[in-house]
C-alpha cells in the first residue's frame, strides 16, 4: 500500500464524522444556530482568512506558544538535569516542585495578568510556567535513572566530571525528555487559549471568545478548527523531530 | 614492584543508623605488569566490588589500592572497565563508541577514525561501523565495548564479568578471543567472573573470594597456557570448585536467612 493510501485509510474515521456532521445538519437534526454545518464553518473559515483576522490572530498565539514552550524546555531540561546531578540544586528545587505540582496552573493566569498586564508576556509567563513542571519533572526522573555504568564508562574513557551531565546523563535520558516535552506541548495550547480567553484584544483564544458573544458561531467554529490545525502540526512536526533525535533506539 | 597492589581494603556500607554491612574485610592482592588474574567468588562476595574500587568508581572504606605506586583516587584512562551489560553510548553507532575516549584525548578526526577503525577490526566488527548498538547481538555489543576500551589503550584492563550476558557458544569464542588479545597485547588483566571454567581457562592465578564478608581464601596458581588440554583445564577447574563449594553453599544459606 502507498504512503498516501495508508495515511487516508489512517484518518478514515475522521473523514466520516466530518461527513456525518455535515449531512445532520443537512438532514436538520442540529440546531443551525448552535451547531452550525460543516460547510458554514468552512465559508467563515474562507471568510476570516480573507479578512486576515485569522492568520493574524494565529500568527500572535503561536508567538507566545513558542516562546513559552521553548523557554520552558531549555530551562526545564537544564533544570532536571542539575536536579539529578547536584545533591543542592535537588535540595533546593525538589521542595518547590512537590508544592506546586498539584496546583492547577491555569489559576496563575489571573496573577499573571495582575501582575504583567494584558498583553503578550502574560500569556507566555503562563505557558512558560505550566510546561515547566511536567519537563523538569520527566527530565529529573530519567537523569537520575541514567545507568551510571554509563558514567563509569564516560569516566574511564577520560571524560571530566563537569561534563557528564551534558556528554551523557542527558543523551542517555533523552527518549523519556522527548516524551515529557510532547506532553507539554499539548498543555501549551491549553494554556496558550485559557489565558487568550480570559483577557486580551489579540490570539486565538480570543476570536473564538468575540466571535461566540457576537453570535457567530460558525466563525467561532472556524477559529476552533485552525487552533486544533496548529495543534496537531506541531505535534505531527515534534513525532517528526522525535524519531531523528531518537533514530538510534531499536 | 607490584602494579596494582590492594593494601588491607575494606568496604562498608551503611544499612541504616546502627546497622553496617561488610562487602570486603581486609583484603590484600598484589598483581604484577602483564598478569592475567581472575576473581572468583559467591554472589555478593564483593568481587565486582573489588574491582570498582581498583578501578576507582567506588572509594574504599579503609585501606588504600596503589596503581604503580600511587593511591587510587578516581577513575582514570589507564585503567579500561568493561562491565557486564557492555554500557555502550546507545546513541552513537559502532564508529562513535570506539573513537569516544581518543576525541576525549583530543585526537584529530582523522587519526581517530584510523585508530577506531583498527580496533574495529581487531575486535572483527567490519562492516558494522555505522550500525547502533541497539541493533547488534549481546556478543558484538560486547565486542565494541572491548574495542572502545582498547582504543584508549590502558595499561589494566578490568574486566566486570563480561561475558556473563552472553550465550554459552558466544561465551566460549569470546574466552578465545581474549585469551588470544592478551597474548598479543600481554595488558594487565583483572577479571571477575563467576565461572570457575572460565578463570582458569583465562587467568594464570586465580583469585577465591569467600561469601560475604568478602576475604581472599586463597589465590591459586593456574597458569595452564593456551595449548592446556580440556583434561587439564576441567582437573583444575574441579579443584577450584572444591574450595569454593563451600562459600557457595554458605552464601546461599545467608541468603536464605535473610529473607
Amino acid at each position: 500500500m502507498s504512503k498516501a493510501l495508508q495515511v487516508t485509510v489512517f484518518y478514515l474515521p475522521i473523514f466520516a464524522a466530518l461527513a456525518l456532521w455535515e449531512l445532520a445538519a443537512r438532514a436538520g437534526l442540529l440546531d443551525p444556530t448552535l451547531f452550525p454545518s460543516l460547510s458554514d464553518v468552512l465559508t467563515a473559515f474562507v471568510r476570516l482568512t480573507e479578512h486576515g483576522h485569522l492568520l493574524q490572530n494565529a500568527g500572535v498565539s503561536l508567538f507566545r506558544q513558542v516562546s513559552g514552550f521553548l523557554l520552558a524546555a531549555v530551562l526545564g531540561i537544564l533544570a532536571g538535569v542539575a536536579m539529578a546531578e547536584s545533591r543542592v540544586t535537588r535540595q533546593i528545587l525538589e521542595p518547590l516542585l512537590r508544592a506546586t505540582f498539584p496546583l492547577p496552573k491555569s489559576a496563575l493566569i489571573p496573577l499573571f495578568i495582575l501582575w504583567l498586564g494584558i498583553g503578550d508576556s502574560a500569556k507566555v509567563a503562563a505557558i512558560f510556567l505550566g510546561c515547566l513542571l511536567p519537563i523538569v519533572i520527566t527530565t529529573f526522573n530519567a537523569a537520575r535513572g541514567v545507568n551510571r555504568q554509563l558514567v563509569w564508562s564516560a569516566w574511564s574513557l577520560g571524560t571530566p566530571t563537569w561534563a557528564i551531565p551534558w556528554k551523557v546523563v542527558l543523551p542517555a535520558a533523552l527518549p523519556e525528555v522527548m516524551s515529557g516535552l510532547r506532553t507539554a506541548l499539548a498543555l501549551s495550547f491549553t494554556l496558550l487559549v485559557s489565558a487568550e480567553f480570559l483577557i486580551g484584544q489579540r490570539g486565538l483564544g480570543y476570536l473564538i471568545g468575540t466571535l461566540g458573544e457576537d453570535g457567530d458561531y460558525a466563525g467561532m467554529f472556524a477559529a476552533v478548527l485552525a487552533i486544533t490545525a496548529i495543534g496537531f502540526a506541531a505535534d505531527r512536526l515534534f513525532l517528526l523531530a522525535n524519531n531523528r533525535v531518537l533514530a538510534w533506539r531499536a | 614492584m607490584a602494579l596494582i597492589d590492594v593494601k588491607d581494603v575494606s568496604k562498608r556500607y551503611a544499612l541504616d543508623n546502627q546497622r553496617e554491612l561488610t562487602a570486603i574485610d581486609k583484603v590484600r592482592l598484589s598483581i604484577g605488569e602483564g598478569e592475567f588474574v581472575s576473581i572468583i567468588g559467591p554472589s555478593g562476595c564483593g568481587k565486582s566490588t573489588l574491582l570498582h574500587m581498583i578501578g576507582g568508581f567506588v572509594p574504599c572504606s579503609a585501606g588504600e589500592i596503589h596503581v604503580r605506586g600511587e593511591a587510587v583516587r578516581a577513575p582514570g584512562p589507564d585503567r579500561g572497565i568493561v562491565f557486564q551489560h557492555f554500557a555502550l553510548f546507545p546513541w552513537k553507532t559502532v564508529l562513535g563508541n570506539v573513537e569516544y575516549g581518543l576525541a576525549e584525548r583530543g585526537i584529530g578526526k582523522e587519526e581517530r577514525r584510523r585508530t577506531a577503525q583498527s580496533y574495529i577490526d581487531m575486535v572483527k566488527l567490519s562492516g558494522f561501523e555505522h550500525t547502533y548498538p541497539s541493533r547488534l547481538s549481546g556478543g558484538m555489543q560486547q565486542r565494541v565495548a572491548i574495542a572502545r576500551m582498547l582504543a584508549c589503550e590502558p595499561s589494566i584492563l578490568l574486566m566486570d564479568e563480561p561475558f556473563g550476558a552472553l550465550d554459552a557458544q558466544t561465551r566460549k569464542i569470546m574466552q578465545e578471543e581474549l585469551l588470544e588479545l592478551w597474548q598479543r597485547f600481554r595488558k594487565t588483566v583483572v577479571f571477575v567472573t563467576h565461572d570457575v571454567r572460565e578463570a582458569v581457562f583465562l587467568s594464570q592465578r586465580v583469585v577465591v573470594m569467600s561469601a560475604r564478608p568478602g576475604r581472599i581464601k586463597t589465590v591459586v596458581e593456574t597458569g595452564l597456557g593456551p595449548n592446556a588440554s580440556r583434561a587439564a583445564i576441567d582437573a583444575k577447574a574441579d579443584e577450584l570448585w572444591d574450595m569454593l563449594r563451600d562459600e557457595v553453599v554458605r552464601s546461599i544459606a545467608a541468603e536464605g536467612a535473610r529473607l
